[in-house]
């Protein structure tokens, strides 16, 4: 099967600056996929050479095997970008603004698609309000509509809840898993890095340019397999030999960093050896920020 | 959002068969509603400043000044302020339109879409010339109840109008694209757009002029436009109504043609 993004050895300079640096990666049709990475990594630079916004300095980039530059119509026929920014135009509607994008695709007779993708993202009641008039949520949901009037295979959100509250956000995700079932390959860049560990299947994290981790979401939590362990304890106090263990001191308790589960039990008779005793104990899993922020202090 | 859950989103991949002719009347269509929804800014007011004019000069010296022969001072102005309003607004519409969609970030809804650099630059050229033309024929409508008008060679007028709106939409585009700033764009439209629009031979003809001024005249582009367009009204003009048509034809095809590379290269579009 054609992969829905190919990206091979794709470099973009600004400059003396490396926005990409020889980035590779490919997406499978109907992935989730996360792009993760701190500001200024790269992400939104390596979607709109997707997107075409922006032309690579070398390297070449595919949608549905259709090259970004040399096939254009059909690349981005295949894509929808929902932009980072709070873009709108303010001289039309909502309906006029999606009935426009959907032309501007080569579409005519679209208004039944229109209709629905507006009453699924709670537009209808605003359909003939101008873009001006909309709050920043409502306008956020006109962006992801009108990446979705052309029912692109292939959907790209650039941080789309970036500052949308959290109904909107729990609501805008029911809606982009529900095109993701339906067959729809996501790739998704956000702050929060929670909602990419509960979405998407498979992450790639940049850093100044660069992949510098690539993997299912459940490997890289796995593969960075180390623990954590709260503990509460009487007398409140460490012995020497666990201190440089200590990453976090709460009143009353402590929370340390273990390579694996097997340092559990040094840490509990290291504690019965010292006359301290454990009042409680949990033991703790990474999450994807954890790692995320350990993989970009390695590389 | 969501109250239907059930809801599909539809058949996969795209159901219907896109049409590169429908991208392009889409966007011409937009351009065209982006002025016709402001139209008291954008048609209005430029008639009404053209009546302005007319009443100051045409009043003022009417019965003084005899152009060409037998013509009224104020029927020889109308054209000439015609034209200046179809090149003007012509300018500002595809200029405007693309600075203030760069500015706002709004540019990426045609940017996204898969539409040519032709398809590009055809819908907002047609959406600048048909500004222009609303403008005209405004013009002409507010004022033939007050202004003997004759109109002897309709498609020479119409050749002209067409040809100068064109190399002004063009060179609107050129400006729109290059302007990063509201500044840019105005220093454009006020150091270089207005002096040879005014200098064109809107109010006077050239012939009236001393010989090094005359030369200069020569060497400004919308002097063409205006007498090429004045020759359609009276079948006079200052030079060879061919001549002004090879130079007009000439200006918007150069134009066309950078218009078209500038686009193709994506400067400062896509970066």
């Amino acid at each position: 099967m054609v992969p829905a993004i190919q990206i091979e050895q794709v470099s973009k300079n600004y400059g003396g600056i490396r926005a990409l640096d020889a980035v590779s990666l490919t997406i499978g049709q109907g992935e989730f996929f996360g792009l993760l990475g701190p500001n200024g990594a790269g992400k939104t630079t390596l979607i709109n050479v997707l997107a075409g916004l922006v032309l690579a300095s070398s390297g070449s980039a595919r949608v549905l095997g259709h090259d970004v530059v040399a096939d254009y119509r059909s690349a981005r026929r295949a894509l929808g970008v929902v932009p980072q920014e709070l873009v709108f135009d303010p001289f039309f509607t909502v309906r006029e603004a999606l009935v426009f994008q959907s032309g501007y695709f080569g579409l005519r007779d679209n208004r039944g698609w229109i209709e629905e993708v507006m009453h699924n993202l709670d537009l209808s009641d605003r359909a003939t309000t101008n873009m001006r008039a909309l709050s920043g949520g409502m306008k956020r949901r006109v962006l992801v509509a009108q990446a979705l009037v052309h029912k692109p295979p292939v959907i790209v959100l650039d941080e789309p809840t970036a500052g949308v509250d959290v109904e909107l956000r729990q609501a805008l995700w029911q809606f982009i898993r529900r095109l993701n079932r339906d067959g729809h390959t996501i790739v998704l860049t956000t702050h929060y890095l929670e909602e990419a560990e509960a979405l998407c299947g498979r992450i790639a994290m940049l850093k100044q340019g660069r992949i510098v981790a690539l993997d299912s979401t459940q490997n890289l939590l796995r593969l960075h397999s180390g623990c954590y362990l709260e503990l509460r304890l009487q007398p409140d106090r460490l012995p020497e030999s666990l201190a440089a263990l200590v990453t976090l001191r709460r009143e009353g308790g402590y929370r340390l960093a273990l390579r694996d589960y097997t340092e559990v039990e040094s840490v509990i008779a290291g504690l019965r050896s010292a006359g301290i005793a454990i009042q409680e104990l949990e033991v703790l899993q990474p999450d994807l920020e954890e790692i995320f922020v350990q993989i970009m202090h390695k590389a | 959002m969501n109250r239907d859950p059930k809801a599909g989103t539809g058949d996969l991949p795209i159901t219907h068969y896109p049409s590169p002719i429908t991208g392009f009347y889409t966007l011409f269509h937009k351009e065209w509603l982006r002025f016709w929804k402001v139209s008291v800014q954008t048609i209005l007011a430029p008639i009404l400043t053209v009546l302005l004019f007319l009443v100051v000069f045409a009043y003022s010296l009417s019965g003084r000044v005899e152009i060409f022969p037998g013509v009224d001072y104020a029927a020889f102005l109308v054209p000439g302020l015609a034209m200046m309003s179809v090149l003007q607004n012509a300018f500002a519409n595809s200029s405007s339109s693309l600075m203030q969609s760069k500015m706002t970030g709004n540019i990426v809804f045609v940017l996204l879409p898969p539409f040519s650099h032709q398809e590009f630059f055809g819908a907002y050229l047609l959406a600048a010339i048909a500004r222009g033309m609303v403008v005209g024929a405004g013009v002409f409508i507010a004022t033939v109840w007050f202004v003997d008008l004759r109109l002897e060679r309709p498609l020479w007028a119409a050749a002209f109008a067409l040809a100068g709106s064109g190399v002004m939409g063009a060179l609107g585009i050129i400006a729109g694209i290059h302007s990063d700033k509201v500044d840019e764009l105005a220093a454009f439209q006020n150091f270089i757009i207005l002096p040879l629009t005014f200098l064109s031979g809107v109010f006077y003809s050239i012939q009236s002029l001393p010989p090094l001024w005359q030369a200069a005249s020569h060497l400004n582009p919308i002097f063409y436009m205006v007498d090429g367009f004045r020759y359609g009204f009276f079948g006079a003009s200052d030079v060879s109504p061919w001549l002004s048509l090879a130079i007009v034809g000439g200006s918007f095809f150069a134009l066309s043609f950078f218009t078209l590379w500038l686009l193709r290269s994506g400067y400062k579009l896509r970066h």
